[in-house]
């Protein structure tokens, strides 16, 4: 199980290594271009600033009022059954609806519990292997006009279902 | 969505407040809320240029066109009644490439167009068809590798080391990806299958 946090270790030097010498390679003048998308990155941050900060704020005023105690606390029943983080319960609905609001709510929780902890962990690898899928289903079938989507809905929740799934299993394995 | 949804959470927060109690943390929580908004804005500010000018090299590289390129006969597999030369398959390779990458901006306008071409060929105009249904499963399952912005979120809360969710984060990946496929596949098999056991469009 420790090679899969080797590959974390490799895996950002080797991108790195392979793009670079890719580059030259091919006789790209790099540093041009990485000054160019390093700016197309900026004005991307700073494009999500207003919209993060109005889902912090109302996940924000959520989590100060014990909404999110409560309905921890509601479901901590079921969670706890399957060893499941009642904390998260909150987090993992989100995700399929809204990425931005989800990212509140992770920053919430990385802010109470820390990224390091168990909570932390868990939520960092399932949000890298789950998707907005009720936005991302719209926004596509919107484009075409299909009403009619059949069993579209419910394969992408079997995939992010066992994306949870996994990274609970993986969490446990490595630490915990 | 978001505009029932954000007003909800607040008004909701601010109710439970009521009764709880909690009414002065109401404004403290807000206040401190947007200035973090800010400040894990300004960490992801680097690593989000660092790796968009990582992957603009290899844009102009040619290496991500290369990658697409590669991507062809697994798409094969996936949309078998697709035509090998159909624009759709470009664009699906485009946008899974993006995806991979974590360029999500490149990533949805390949993706629409992709659904515009299979909306083409597709024979019932308000159903979708069976590329469509795999495209779109495919596409939710998180095909995104190496996710920068949650590595930035953990640094910017002092994790001691935030990029150490990125094996986890693609085996993880990988999971759900197959999970989702095979789903898909198992679906066809009752929705396509014909009397003679063959699979149709």
């Amino acid at each position: 199980m420790k090679f899969i946090l080797a590959l974390s270790d490799l895996i950002i030097p080797i991108v790195f290594s392979y793009i670079i010498l890719y580059g030259y390679f091919k006789k790209v003048d790099i540093y041009e271009a990485f000054a160019q998308g390093a700016k197309e990155g900026l004005k991307t941050v700073v494009l999500i600033l207003p919209t993060l900060v109005g889902l912090m704020v109302a996940v924000g005023i959520l989590r100060a009022s014990g909404s999110l105690d409560i309905l921890s606390s509601v479901i901590e029943p079921f969670s706890e059954k399957i060893g499941f983080p009642k904390e998260v319960v909150p987090l993992t609905f989100m995700r399929l609806i809204s990425s931005s609001a989800s990212t509140g709510i992770l920053l919430d929780l990385f802010k109470n519990y820390g990224p390091d902890s168990f909570i932390g962990r868990f939520t960092s690898v399932m949000m890298s292997c789950t998707e907005t899928v009720f936005y991302t289903m719209s926004v596509y079938f919107m484009a075409v006009k299909i009403t009619k989507t059949r069993y579209t809905l419910i394969g992408a929740l079997a995939a992010n279902f066992a994306g949870v799934a996994a990274s609970l299993w993986i969490c446990n394995m490595l630490w915990g | 969505m978001l505009n029932y949804l954000w007003g909800a959470m607040i008004l909701i927060g601010i109710a439970v407040a009521a009764f709880t109690g909690k009414m002065p943390d109401i404004t403290n929580a807000a206040i401190e809320s947007s200035k973090e908004a800010v400040t894990t804005c300004i960490t992801m500010l680097g690593i989000m240029a660092m790796w968009c000018g990582l992957m603009e090299i290899a844009q102009r590289s040619g290496l991500i066109k290369t990658l697409t390129v590669k991507m062809k006969p697994f798409l094969k597999f996936l949309f078998p009644d697709v035509d090998e030369k159909n624009k759709a398959l470009d664009c699906i390779a485009t946008n899974v490439i993006a995806n991979i990458l974590g360029l999500g901006w490149a990533a949805t306008p390949a993706g629409i167009k992709a659904m515009q071409e299979l909306q083409k060929i597709n024979k019932n105009k308000e159903t979708a068809s069976r590329a469509m249904c795999m495209f779109m499963v495919f596409n939710m399952s998180s095909l995104q590798l190496i996710s920068v912005n949650i590595i930035a979120y953990r640094s910017q809360y002092n994790s001691a080391n935030p990029s150490e969710i990125i094996g986890p984060g693609i085996l993880t990946t990988l999971i759900s990806t197959i999970a989702g496929i095979l789903f898909v596949k198992i679906m066809e098999i009752f929705f396509y299958k014909n009397k003679k056991g063959e699979l149709q469009q």
